[in-house]
């Protein structure tokens, strides 16, 4: 194809757009729909992930060590607890912390705090909590503390206790609402993306049909498939690209809205996670539109241009 | 130039043949008339020979070109060498009446420059200088088929086919298309002309194709409309 061809069908697409007003209006119309569609998918991924993110953070495995255990021997444990790979984070918290903490926690229980002064040594041991990158790892690390190998060096017990064994039902029951939760969200999204996609290509593809006698003109006229099919085309992408700037402008003030009436409820501030992502969201959105509105106006034309 | 050898169209689900068994050759440079009632068999001449529909049986033959065996391509260069004229005029209706001449030049890939000195050109030959930004909803009837005319002959094509351009005109636009085509053919270009019109199959005096059931029933050199 030659350069003028190009710039010839871009005009097209472009004189096309604005003489077909009613006709460009509604397509962008069906269009903005489904952007907004998606971007209310990305939007409610984000919740979810935040939630969910949030939930699993609450879990974590608490390694208790005995009294007495040297400091250099949790430490050992705790670096070789950081070299797996499914570990996100391991704090470690001597025992003089841990009487702190447990201090300042029942700084207005007199009798429990004179119960402790009673005390000649601290009761409290070291502890380690270990935070997995997924939920359904901790039983994974659980199991390489109970087997021993965490200790291999030096032969003496020092683990106390993992509460893992405690919490597992509550971790257990967690994985399967973070999975499902997952599934869910994908199913859905695909379900209402796959609706809008099939509204949107009906469409464009009634408006080509309004055009088929056009069409066939051009065909008479001796216009080769790809300079009757172009202009379609290029239609197709400025109704992609005028919709997802309509989007990002309808998300404008709900964003707003839901950043100062709902950050409480949904646990993150959408407005500004929708200006942090703004050409994200933009990208994508016109991507998709674009490719959506290319897509279906070749599929659309390709009918008439069969014979 | 071009030849029908026993040429058969049946429409799917019709049953009975569209045309049948057609027999002719038309030479460089004539005037043909192929003239019959509604449902003869004129229109369905006209899109075999533009490839828009394909013969059930038989050839159809532009110069040695076998256009019923033509690829989508090569049917695109055929129909650039032939001049279309619509009794429904066929322009298109988003494109200002310079547009829808000026898309006949660009699909035969002319440059932007002959097409500015064209287009204006053969807009003042049909009359239509002054509304060459007119989009076709803004012409009268006549002025319509007169684009379709001067769209039709832009690109100098060898023959030039008009569908029944008549149909839709009074008497005086009727007298100003015909007399169009007749200077068409005189500066050699090859014409074809279907219509059921006596007036102008008789003013013409030329060629006369006579179709009756989709069979040609008369072919006369000088002919006139008898049915």
């Amino acid at each position: 194809m030659r350069v003028i061809d190009i710039k010839r069908i871009v005009r097209g697409g472009f004189l096309n757009f604005v003489r077909n007003g009613f006709v460009s209006l509604s397509s962008v119309l069906v269009m903005t729909i489904t952007l907004s569609v998606v971007t209310l998918i990305i939007l409610s991924q984000a919740v979810l992930n935040f939630s969910l993110g949030q939930l699993k953070e609450k879990v974590d495995v608490t390694v208790f060590f005995t009294i007495g255990a040297s400091e250099s021997e949790i430490l050992n444990i705790q670096t070789q607890l950081e070299q797996l790979p499914e570990v996100a984070n391991v704090e470690y918290i001597s025992s003089n912390q841990a009487l702190e903490n447990f201090k300042e926690r029942h700084s207005t229980d007199y009798l429990t705090l004179q119960a402790l002064e009673e005390l000649d040594e601290n009761p409290l041991g070291a502890t380690l909590n270990i935070e997995a990158i997924e939920a359904s790892e901790y039983e994974g690390i659980a199991g390489f503390l109970e087997s021993g190998d965490a200790l291999a060096s030096n032969q003496k017990v020092i683990i106390d206790k993992v509460n893992y064994f405690q919490n597992k039902l509550v971790i257990d029951r967690l994985i399967a609402i973070t999975e499902g939760a997952k599934r869910l969200g994908l199913g859905i999204t695909f379900v209402l993306i796959l609706i809008s996609v099939i509204i949107t290509f009906n469409t464009l593809r009634l408006n080509i049909y309004i055009a088929r006698e056009e069409i066939g003109v051009m065909r008479v006229v001796g216009a080769e498939n790809h300079y009757i099919r172009g202009p379609f085309m290029v239609e197709g992408m400025i109704y992609g690209l005028v919709s997802a700037f309509i989007t990002m402008l309808i998300f404008y003030p709900i964003s707003l809205w839901l950043g100062a009436n709902m950050t409480d409820f949904l646990g993150i501030n959408l407005n500004t996670y929708y200006f942090a992502n703004f050409f994200q969201l933009f990208a994508i959105t016109a991507v998709f539109g674009i490719l959506l509105g290319i897509i279906s106006s070749f599929l659309a034309t390709r009918a008439y241009l069969k014979k | 130039m071009i030849r029908f050898e026993n040429v058969t169209k049946i429409y799917p689900n019709a049953g009975e043949a569209s045309v049948e068994d057609l027999n002719f050759e038309i030479k460089s440079g004539d005037f043909v008339s192929i003239v019959g009632h509604s449902g003869a068999g004129k229109t369905t001449i006209v899109k075999l020979l533009l490839g828009e529909e394909r013969p059930t049986k038989g050839d159809i033959f532009f110069e040695e070109i076998e256009v019923n065996k033509l690829k989508s391509k090569k049917l695109t260069n055929l129909r650039r060498r032939i001049g279309t004229v619509f009794q429904d005029f066929r322009l298109l209706p988003s494109k200002t009446a310079y547009e829808n001449i000026a898309f006949a030049m660009e699909s035969a890939g002319k440059t932007d420059e002959e097409i500015e000195s064209d287009v204006p050109h053969v807009l003042d030959l049909v009359d239509l200088g002054s509304k060459a930004f007119h989009f076709p909803h803004q012409l009268s009837g006549g002025e319509k088929q007169r684009l379709s005319i001067a769209r039709a002959i832009i690109n100098n094509p060898e023959v030039v086919i008009a569908d029944e351009p008549t149909g839709n005109l009074d008497p005086v636009n009727t007298y100003e298309v015909v007399h169009i085509l007749k200077k068409i053919n005189s500066l050699g270009t090859t014409v074809i002309l279907t219509t059921h019109n006596k007036g102008v199959v008789d003013a013409i005096h030329k060629r006369v194709i006579t179709l009756e059931d989709g069979k040609i029933v008369r072919d006369d050199e000088k002919g006139k409309y008898i049915i």
